[in-house]
Protein backbone atom coordinates (compact mmCIF):
# COMPACT_ATOMS: atom_id res chain seq x y z
CA UNK A 1 0.00 0.00 0.00
CA UNK A 2 1.27 3.43 -0.92
CA UNK A 3 4.81 2.39 -1.92
CA UNK A 4 4.67 5.07 -4.58
CA UNK A 5 4.14 7.70 -1.92
CA UNK A 6 7.39 6.72 -0.17
CA UNK A 7 9.78 8.37 -2.63
CA UNK A 8 12.83 8.44 -0.37
CA UNK A 9 13.48 5.07 1.29
CA UNK A 10 12.03 5.92 4.67
CA UNK A 11 9.09 4.24 6.33
CA UNK A 12 6.04 6.47 6.64
CA UNK A 13 3.78 3.88 8.21
CA UNK A 14 0.97 6.21 9.22
CA UNK A 15 0.82 8.44 6.13
CA UNK A 16 -1.62 6.04 4.52
CA UNK A 17 -4.28 6.93 7.10
CA UNK A 18 -4.25 10.65 6.29
CA UNK A 19 -7.60 12.00 5.23
CA UNK A 20 -7.85 14.00 2.04
CA UNK A 21 -10.88 15.29 0.23
CA UNK A 22 -12.53 13.19 -2.43
CA UNK A 23 -14.84 13.79 -5.39
CA UNK A 24 -12.90 16.75 -6.79
CA UNK A 25 -13.74 20.40 -6.08
CA UNK A 26 -17.31 19.66 -5.01
CA UNK A 27 -16.08 17.18 -2.40
CA UNK A 28 -13.43 19.64 -1.24
CA UNK A 29 -16.04 22.37 -0.77
CA UNK A 30 -18.11 20.24 1.62
CA UNK A 31 -15.19 18.35 3.21
CA UNK A 32 -16.22 15.06 1.66
CA UNK A 33 -13.22 12.88 2.52
CA UNK A 34 -11.69 9.82 0.91
CA UNK A 35 -13.05 7.86 3.90
CA UNK A 36 -16.56 9.03 2.99
CA UNK A 37 -15.94 7.93 -0.59
CA UNK A 38 -15.16 4.42 0.63
CA UNK A 39 -18.21 4.37 2.91
CA UNK A 40 -20.38 5.36 -0.01
CA UNK A 41 -18.75 2.74 -2.22
CA UNK A 42 -19.26 0.09 0.48
CA UNK A 43 -22.93 1.01 0.86
CA UNK A 44 -23.49 0.98 -2.91
CA UNK A 45 -21.73 -2.40 -3.27
CA UNK A 46 -23.81 -3.98 -0.50
CA UNK A 47 -27.09 -2.59 -1.83
CA UNK A 48 -26.24 -3.62 -5.39
CA UNK A 49 -25.24 -7.15 -4.33
CA UNK A 50 -28.45 -7.56 -2.33
CA UNK A 51 -30.64 -6.01 -5.01
CA UNK A 52 -29.30 -8.08 -7.88
CA UNK A 53 -28.92 -11.11 -5.62
CA UNK A 54 -32.55 -11.11 -4.58
CA UNK A 55 -33.94 -10.24 -8.02
CA UNK A 56 -33.59 -13.66 -9.62
CA UNK A 57 -35.54 -15.55 -6.92
CA UNK A 58 -34.40 -18.86 -8.37
CA UNK A 59 -35.06 -22.08 -6.46
CA UNK A 60 -31.50 -23.10 -7.22
CA UNK A 61 -29.63 -19.86 -6.54
CA UNK A 62 -26.94 -18.47 -8.80
CA UNK A 63 -23.69 -17.11 -7.36
CA UNK A 64 -24.95 -13.66 -6.41
CA UNK A 65 -28.20 -15.01 -5.01
CA UNK A 66 -26.29 -17.62 -3.01
CA UNK A 67 -24.07 -14.85 -1.63
CA UNK A 68 -27.08 -12.79 -0.58
CA UNK A 69 -28.83 -15.80 0.94
CA UNK A 70 -25.77 -17.02 2.83
CA UNK A 71 -25.15 -13.53 4.17
CA UNK A 72 -28.77 -13.18 5.25
CA UNK A 73 -28.92 -16.57 6.96
CA UNK A 74 -25.52 -16.16 8.62
CA UNK A 75 -26.50 -12.90 10.31
CA UNK A 76 -30.02 -14.10 11.05
CA UNK A 77 -28.72 -17.20 12.83
CA UNK A 78 -26.21 -15.09 14.72
CA UNK A 79 -29.02 -12.83 15.95
CA UNK A 80 -31.39 -15.64 16.89
CA UNK A 81 -28.72 -17.79 18.56
CA UNK A 82 -27.22 -14.95 20.57
CA UNK A 83 -30.13 -12.67 21.42
CA UNK A 84 -32.95 -15.22 21.33
CA UNK A 85 -36.44 -14.77 19.86
CA UNK A 86 -36.14 -10.97 20.19
CA UNK A 87 -33.14 -11.15 17.84
CA UNK A 88 -35.62 -10.85 14.98
CA UNK A 89 -36.19 -7.19 15.88
CA UNK A 90 -32.50 -6.35 15.78
CA UNK A 91 -31.63 -8.32 12.66
CA UNK A 92 -31.68 -5.34 10.25
CA UNK A 93 -29.39 -3.33 12.54
CA UNK A 94 -26.86 -6.14 13.01
CA UNK A 95 -27.01 -7.04 9.31
CA UNK A 96 -26.25 -3.46 8.26
CA UNK A 97 -23.46 -3.13 10.79
CA UNK A 98 -21.84 -6.46 9.87
CA UNK A 99 -21.82 -5.89 6.13
CA UNK A 100 -20.80 -2.24 6.36
CA UNK A 101 -17.76 -3.16 8.45
CA UNK A 102 -16.96 -6.29 6.44
CA UNK A 103 -17.06 -4.54 3.06
CA UNK A 104 -15.19 -1.57 4.55
CA UNK A 105 -12.43 -3.86 5.80
CA UNK A 106 -12.23 -5.70 2.49
CA UNK A 107 -12.15 -2.51 0.42
CA UNK A 108 -9.35 -1.26 2.65
CA UNK A 109 -7.19 -4.19 1.53
CA UNK A 110 -6.97 -2.91 -2.05
CA UNK A 111 -3.94 -0.79 -2.94
CA UNK A 112 -4.71 2.96 -3.00
CA UNK A 113 -8.07 2.36 -1.35
CA UNK A 114 -8.74 3.88 2.02
CA UNK A 115 -9.64 1.63 4.96
CA UNK A 116 -12.25 3.71 6.79
CA UNK A 117 -12.40 1.22 9.67
CA UNK A 118 -8.81 2.25 10.47
CA UNK A 119 -10.11 5.49 11.98
CA UNK A 120 -11.14 5.41 15.63
CA UNK A 121 -13.66 8.16 14.91
CA UNK A 122 -15.56 5.79 12.61
CA UNK A 123 -15.41 2.71 14.84
CA UNK A 124 -16.20 4.77 17.95
CA UNK A 125 -19.36 6.15 16.37
CA UNK A 126 -20.44 2.64 15.39
CA UNK A 127 -19.67 1.30 18.89
CA UNK A 128 -21.41 4.24 20.58
CA UNK A 129 -24.52 3.74 18.48
CA UNK A 130 -24.60 0.11 19.68
CA UNK A 131 -23.98 1.24 23.27
CA UNK A 132 -26.76 3.83 23.20
CA UNK A 133 -29.11 1.41 21.45
CA UNK A 134 -28.47 -1.21 24.15
CA UNK A 135 -29.33 1.33 26.89
CA UNK A 136 -32.47 2.45 25.07
CA UNK A 137 -33.52 -1.17 24.49
CA UNK A 138 -32.86 -2.01 28.14
CA UNK A 139 -34.98 0.92 29.34
CA UNK A 140 -37.67 0.13 26.79
CA UNK A 141 -37.94 -3.55 27.79
CA UNK A 142 -37.51 -3.19 31.54
CA UNK A 143 -38.07 0.46 32.47
CA UNK A 144 -36.17 1.51 35.58
CA UNK A 145 -35.79 -2.16 36.45
CA UNK A 146 -32.96 -2.04 33.88
CA UNK A 147 -30.66 -0.53 36.54
CA UNK A 148 -30.76 -3.76 38.55
CA UNK A 149 -28.36 -4.92 35.82
CA UNK A 150 -25.63 -3.15 37.80
CA UNK A 151 -26.18 -5.31 40.87
CA UNK A 152 -25.88 -9.06 40.24
CA UNK A 153 -28.85 -10.95 41.67
CA UNK A 154 -28.02 -13.01 44.74
CA UNK A 155 -24.87 -11.09 45.68
CA UNK A 156 -24.58 -10.12 49.35
CA UNK A 157 -25.97 -6.63 50.04
CA UNK A 158 -22.82 -5.67 51.96
CA UNK A 159 -20.78 -5.91 48.77
CA UNK A 160 -22.97 -3.39 46.92
CA UNK A 161 -20.62 -0.38 47.37
CA UNK A 162 -17.84 -2.34 45.66
CA UNK A 163 -19.84 -4.33 43.12
CA UNK A 164 -21.92 -1.51 41.70
CA UNK A 165 -18.95 0.72 40.73
CA UNK A 166 -17.23 -2.31 39.19
CA UNK A 167 -20.33 -3.21 37.20
CA UNK A 168 -20.75 0.37 36.02
CA UNK A 169 -17.10 0.54 34.96
CA UNK A 170 -17.45 -2.77 33.17
CA UNK A 171 -20.53 -1.45 31.38
CA UNK A 172 -18.86 1.85 30.45
CA UNK A 173 -15.81 0.04 29.08
CA UNK A 174 -17.91 -1.68 26.41
CA UNK A 175 -17.84 0.97 23.70
CA UNK A 176 -14.08 1.43 24.29
CA UNK A 177 -13.09 -2.20 23.79
CA UNK A 178 -15.72 -2.56 21.07
CA UNK A 179 -14.29 0.29 18.97
CA UNK A 180 -10.58 -0.04 19.79
CA UNK A 181 -10.47 -3.72 18.82
CA UNK A 182 -11.64 -3.13 15.25
CA UNK A 183 -9.63 0.05 14.73
CA UNK A 184 -6.41 -1.37 16.21
CA UNK A 185 -6.53 -4.57 14.17
CA UNK A 186 -7.03 -2.76 10.89
CA UNK A 187 -4.34 -0.17 11.66
CA UNK A 188 -1.85 -2.84 12.76
CA UNK A 189 -2.32 -4.80 9.55
CA UNK A 190 -1.87 -1.80 7.29
CA UNK A 191 1.15 -0.55 9.23
CA UNK A 192 2.82 -3.95 8.88
CA UNK A 193 2.28 -3.87 5.12
CA UNK A 194 3.76 -0.41 4.87
CA UNK A 195 6.75 -1.34 7.03
CA UNK A 196 7.63 -4.42 5.00
CA UNK A 197 7.08 -2.58 1.74
CA UNK A 198 9.40 0.12 3.10
CA UNK A 199 12.02 -2.54 3.82
CA UNK A 200 12.00 -3.50 0.17
CA UNK A 201 12.75 0.07 -0.90
CA UNK A 202 15.45 0.45 1.74
CA UNK A 203 17.09 -2.82 0.70
CA UNK A 204 17.23 -1.88 -2.97
CA UNK A 205 18.46 1.62 -2.13
CA UNK A 206 21.13 0.31 0.23
CA UNK A 207 22.36 -2.87 -1.48
CA UNK A 208 21.75 -2.15 -5.14
CA UNK A 209 21.22 -5.22 -7.29
CA UNK A 210 21.77 -7.63 -4.40
CA UNK A 211 19.08 -5.74 -2.52
CA UNK A 212 16.61 -6.51 -5.29
CA UNK A 213 17.04 -10.21 -4.58
CA UNK A 214 17.06 -9.88 -0.79
CA UNK A 215 13.85 -7.84 -0.90
CA UNK A 216 12.05 -10.99 -2.00
CA UNK A 217 11.89 -11.82 1.72
CA UNK A 218 9.76 -8.80 2.76
CA UNK A 219 7.72 -9.26 -0.42
CA UNK A 220 6.97 -12.85 0.58
CA UNK A 221 6.02 -11.70 4.07
CA UNK A 222 3.63 -9.16 2.56
CA UNK A 223 2.02 -11.84 0.41
CA UNK A 224 1.42 -13.92 3.53
CA UNK A 225 0.08 -10.83 5.28
CA UNK A 226 -2.51 -10.35 2.53
CA UNK A 227 -4.00 -13.71 3.46
CA UNK A 228 -3.80 -12.90 7.14
CA UNK A 229 -5.45 -9.51 6.66
CA UNK A 230 -8.25 -11.16 4.72
CA UNK A 231 -8.88 -13.36 7.76
CA UNK A 232 -8.71 -10.36 10.10
CA UNK A 233 -11.16 -8.42 7.91
CA UNK A 234 -13.77 -11.16 8.24
CA UNK A 235 -13.01 -11.96 11.85
CA UNK A 236 -13.18 -8.38 13.09
CA UNK A 237 -16.47 -7.75 11.31
CA UNK A 238 -17.78 -10.96 12.89
CA UNK A 239 -16.48 -10.04 16.36
CA UNK A 240 -18.05 -6.60 16.10
CA UNK A 241 -21.40 -8.08 15.10
CA UNK A 242 -21.40 -10.86 17.69
CA UNK A 243 -20.54 -8.40 20.47
CA UNK A 244 -23.37 -6.17 19.30
CA UNK A 245 -25.64 -9.20 19.66
CA UNK A 246 -24.24 -9.98 23.14
CA UNK A 247 -24.81 -6.42 24.35
CA UNK A 248 -28.34 -6.45 22.98
CA UNK A 249 -28.88 -9.83 24.65
CA UNK A 250 -27.83 -8.32 27.97
CA UNK A 251 -30.19 -5.38 27.43
CA UNK A 252 -33.10 -7.68 26.59
CA UNK A 253 -32.51 -10.36 29.24
CA UNK A 254 -30.66 -8.40 31.95
CA UNK A 255 -27.95 -10.95 32.66
CA UNK B 1 -50.84 -51.60 -2.82
CA UNK B 2 -49.63 -54.06 -0.24
CA UNK B 3 -46.09 -53.52 -1.43
CA UNK B 4 -46.12 -49.74 -0.88
CA UNK B 5 -46.87 -50.06 2.82
CA UNK B 6 -43.48 -51.45 3.95
CA UNK B 7 -41.79 -49.24 1.33
CA UNK B 8 -43.29 -46.13 2.99
CA UNK B 9 -42.36 -47.37 6.44
CA UNK B 10 -38.81 -47.94 5.32
CA UNK B 11 -38.73 -44.48 3.76
CA UNK B 12 -39.92 -42.86 6.99
CA UNK B 13 -37.25 -44.79 8.86
CA UNK B 14 -34.54 -43.72 6.43
CA UNK B 15 -35.73 -40.12 6.61
CA UNK B 16 -35.61 -40.17 10.40
CA UNK B 17 -32.14 -41.68 10.37
CA UNK B 18 -30.94 -39.06 7.88
CA UNK B 19 -32.43 -36.23 9.94
CA UNK B 20 -30.81 -37.64 13.06
CA UNK B 21 -27.43 -37.79 11.30
CA UNK B 22 -27.88 -34.26 10.08
CA UNK B 23 -28.82 -32.96 13.51
CA UNK B 24 -25.84 -34.68 15.10
CA UNK B 25 -23.51 -33.16 12.51
CA UNK B 26 -25.02 -29.71 13.12
CA UNK B 27 -24.77 -30.13 16.85
CA UNK B 28 -21.13 -31.18 16.60
CA UNK B 29 -20.43 -28.15 14.43
CA UNK B 30 -22.04 -25.83 16.95
CA UNK B 31 -20.18 -27.17 19.98
CA UNK B 32 -16.93 -26.60 18.11
CA UNK B 33 -18.04 -22.97 17.90
CA UNK B 34 -17.64 -20.62 14.99
CA UNK B 35 -14.72 -21.03 12.61
CA UNK B 36 -11.76 -19.64 14.49
CA UNK B 37 -13.71 -19.52 17.76
CA UNK B 38 -10.52 -19.57 19.83
CA UNK B 39 -9.09 -16.76 17.73
CA UNK B 40 -12.23 -14.68 18.27
CA UNK B 41 -12.01 -15.24 22.02
CA UNK B 42 -8.32 -14.39 22.06
CA UNK B 43 -8.84 -11.16 20.15
CA UNK B 44 -11.57 -10.13 22.57
CA UNK B 45 -9.72 -10.67 25.83
CA UNK B 46 -6.85 -8.20 25.42
CA UNK B 47 -9.08 -5.28 24.61
CA UNK B 48 -11.63 -6.16 27.34
CA UNK B 49 -8.97 -6.23 30.04
CA UNK B 50 -7.43 -2.88 29.13
CA UNK B 51 -10.64 -1.01 28.28
CA UNK B 52 -12.14 -1.18 31.78
CA UNK B 53 -8.87 -0.03 33.32
CA UNK B 54 -8.65 2.86 30.85
CA UNK B 55 -12.19 3.97 31.65
CA UNK B 56 -11.54 3.78 35.41
CA UNK B 57 -8.30 5.76 35.16
CA UNK B 58 -9.89 8.35 32.87
CA UNK B 59 -12.77 8.87 35.31
CA UNK B 60 -10.34 9.07 38.25
CA UNK B 61 -8.12 11.54 36.43
CA UNK B 62 -11.07 13.69 35.41
CA UNK B 63 -12.51 13.77 38.95
CA UNK B 64 -9.07 14.59 40.34
CA UNK B 65 -8.71 17.51 37.97
CA UNK B 66 -12.18 18.74 38.83
CA UNK B 67 -11.91 18.35 42.63
CA UNK B 68 -8.17 19.00 42.93
CA UNK B 69 -7.55 15.75 44.78
CA UNK B 70 -4.78 14.39 42.53
CA UNK B 71 -3.77 11.63 42.54
CA UNK B 72 -6.00 9.98 45.12
CA UNK B 73 -9.19 9.34 43.16
CA UNK B 74 -7.20 7.92 40.28
CA UNK B 75 -5.43 5.63 42.74
CA UNK B 76 -8.77 4.61 44.23
CA UNK B 77 -10.23 3.91 40.79
CA UNK B 78 -7.32 1.71 39.74
CA UNK B 79 -8.31 -1.48 41.64
CA UNK B 80 -11.94 -0.99 40.63
CA UNK B 81 -10.97 -0.72 36.97
CA UNK B 82 -8.71 -3.77 37.22
CA UNK B 83 -11.54 -5.74 38.83
CA UNK B 84 -13.96 -4.62 36.11
CA UNK B 85 -11.46 -5.70 33.45
CA UNK B 86 -11.09 -9.14 34.96
CA UNK B 87 -14.86 -9.38 35.22
CA UNK B 88 -15.20 -8.49 31.52
CA UNK B 89 -12.86 -11.35 30.63
CA UNK B 90 -14.61 -13.75 32.96
CA UNK B 91 -17.97 -12.85 31.42
CA UNK B 92 -16.63 -13.37 27.91
CA UNK B 93 -15.42 -16.87 28.74
CA UNK B 94 -18.39 -17.90 30.79
CA UNK B 95 -20.51 -17.22 27.69
CA UNK B 96 -18.15 -19.12 25.42
CA UNK B 97 -18.46 -22.09 27.79
CA UNK B 98 -22.24 -22.15 28.08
Amino acid sequence: MGNARVAAPTIDALGQFTLSTGLGPIGAAVNFTNANEMMLLAAVLILAALHYGSRARAVVPGRLQALAEIGYEFVRNMCLDTIGEEGRDFFPFVFTLFFFILVGNLLGLFPYFFAFTSHIAVTAVLALSVFILSIVVGLRYHGLHFFTYFFPAGAPKALAPVLIPIEILSFLSRPISHSVRLFANIVAGHVMWEVFAGFMLMLTAGLGTAGLFVSIVPLAINVVLVGFELLVAFLQAYVFAILTCLYLHDAVHLH
Amino acid sequence: MAGTEPEDARFEERLRAAEERRRRADGAGRSEGVPGGALVAGLRVGAELVAALAVALAIGWGLDRWLGTAPWLMVAMFPLGAAAGVMNVWRAFRREGS
